[in-house]
């Protein structure tokens, strides 16, 4: 065991890997890249990191008023939950990032399309979408109050306008970098304009725009945050505010938690329904 | 060629076809006639521009067929190199991509039948091996009943025996329906199995035209194979392997 200068390794792996490894007449050749994690392996990390925040909570190195503990924080959300004062807000913060998200969607697909598609549109709208991508969303915030007021309306605005850049330039992308041999394939079947777009050139495209939905669907949940610091009395933000003023940091970490869990699972969702459309991709 | 020639379908006439890619000059004044149902192998050695002929024969390449007069008559199907199966597409809604799909259907199965792929009419292309994509291509090229078939080194990326068992089915599959075939290849074995007449480009022109007459099926150790390969080999710069 000695000569592996390894510090990681658990040390009941060991006894029974080295000696095959030792006996093996064939060097083995040294692997550059690590072996895959089984996905179950990611989790280590954030679990580590909540032992030893939930050890130094314990220990009283980390005074409730600085962060709470994360077992206080679930048994604060259970209490929320059970008491009925969190659902209304979790629903509320879930409308707001869902009608912005379909709305930004429906826009940033319309929009890929037409200027994917053809050269006018192209030159009417990339433009002006590399324009809005250099703004960031949050600097739009003052005109949109003075447009639609303090409302629900701004914010769904102020999340479909940041949902739908991503969305829009993968789409385009993909519609632009379309397999030219797919291309010069439609050309000797003649295919029609029609067959071409519905056949070739927009389920060439769904790749692209998978990629955008998935980071368009983090990113409705992340303006969501901050546009819930603004004039709301419903929201998970607006929990975390108002906790704030409190400094009842278990409502804050229940907050972070319940982002994180919505981050999460919205991106899952999305991943089942791509590996569900592109199931073509597999090759068993 | 007589005008006559020309209205039957599967006949291919070219005049002064020319294509430069910067300054390399790529197909130069090139002229071609092939009659209908004939058979021809496209050697040359790589840059010689047998890849860019079919291109233009295909119309894939507009300004090759500028520079000169091209003229294709009948049906024209293309088998590329990569099969080129819309991964998205079963294997049969590959066959019947841009036809009337419930029409083609019953034609389009009968084919994956005789190439061998009646099992796998509902799988995806990422399924498949590479002989078996390239035989779904065939099909989906055959099913479009071309006169002139078009092929770009169609077997090039398979292994051997793959290749050969290819080759076999696609001079089976031509004999019935006898279209114009237009085979380009490296491979002068491949040029002497299958074809009637055999071309060799050089430099973006015709420099020898030879024509075939071994009887089908033909034999590598046919006693004319061999002397014709000996010729083909040394014009394409190979020096004798004996």
């Amino acid at each position: 065991m000695s000569a592996h200068a390894r510090l990681d390794p658990p040390a009941d792996d060991l006894p029974l890997a080295a000696p095959a490894a030792a006996s093996s007449s064939v060097a083995p050749s040294p692997s550059l890249m690590p072996a895959r994690l089984p996905p179950r392996a990611l989790l280590l990390g954030p679990a580590l990191l909540l032992a030893i925040w939930e050890a130094a909570s314990r220990l009283g190195w980390l005074s409730p008023e600085t962060l709470t503990a994360p077992s206080q924080a679930l048994l604060t959300g259970l209490q929320m939950l059970r008491d009925g004062s969190l659902l209304p807000h979790l629903l509320a913060s879930a409308a707001r990032a869902y009608s912005g998200l379909f709305i930004g969607l429906a826009t940033g697909v319309v929009l890929a399309l037409l200027s994917g598609l053809t050269r006018s549109g192209e030159a009417l709208i990339d433009g002006l979408v590399q324009v809005k991508r250099a703004i960031p969303t949050l600097a739009l915030i003052p005109l949109a109050i003075l447009w639609l007021g303090i409302g629900e309306a701004m914010k769904i605005f102020l999340i479909a306008t940041a949902v739908f850049v991503p969305i829009y330039i993968n789409t385009h992308a993909a519609l632009r970098g379309i397999d030219i041999g797919h291309v010069e394939l439609a050309r000797t079947l003649h295919l029609s304009r029609a067959t071409f777009l519905r056949k070739v050139a927009l389920p060439g495209a769904l790749p692209g725009f998978f990629t955008g939905l998935r980071l368009a669907v983090s990113l409705c949940w992340t303006a969501l945050v901050v546009l819930e610091l603004i004039n709301t009395q419903t929201g998970i933000g607006y929990l975390m505010n108002r906790a704030r003023d409190w400094g009842q940091t278990d409502v804050i970490v229940v907050g972070i938690l319940i982002y994180a869990v919505l981050g999460l699972l919205s991106d899952l969702v999305v991943r089942a329904i791509e590996a569900r459309v592109l199931r073509y991709r597999r090759t068993a | 060629m007589s005008p006559q020639v020309l209205s039957t379908p599967g006949a291919i006439q070219a005049r002064h076809l020319s294509r430069r890619f910067g300054s390399k000059t790529v197909l130069d004044q090139l002229d071609l006639d092939v009659a209908p149902g004939q058979f021809v192998a496209l050697l040359g050695e790589s840059g010689s521009g047998k890849t860019t002929l079919l291109r233009a024969l295909a119309g894939l390449d507009q300004d090759a067929a500028a520079a000169g007069k091209l003229a294709l008559t009948g049906n024209v199907s293309v088998l590329f190199q990569d099969a080129r199966l819309l991964p998205w597409l079963s294997v049969l809604e590959n066959l019947t991509l841009g036809l009337e799909a419930a029409a083609a259907r019953p034609a389009a199965l009968q084919l994956l039948q005789e190439v061998g792929l009646a099992e796998q009419s509902q799988a995806w292309p990422a399924t498949l091996s590479g002989g078996q994509k390239q035989r779904a291509a065939l099909a989906r090229s055959l099913l479009r009943t071309p006169h002139i078939l078009l092929a770009d080194e169609p077997f090039g990326a398979l292994d051997a025996l793959t290749r050969l068992r290819m080759q076999g089915l696609l001079r089976r599959m031509v004999e019935r329906t006898r279209p114009t075939v237009i085979l380009v290849t490296h491979d002068v074995d491949e040029a002497l199995l299958l074809a009637d007449r055999i071309l060799v480009l050089e430099q973006g022109r015709i420099a020898q035209d030879h024509a075939v007459t071994l009887s089908h099926p033909r034999r590598a150790d046919d006693p004319g194979f061999a002397a014709l390969r000996q010729v083909l080999l040394q014009r394409l710069g190979v020096e004798s392997l004996a």
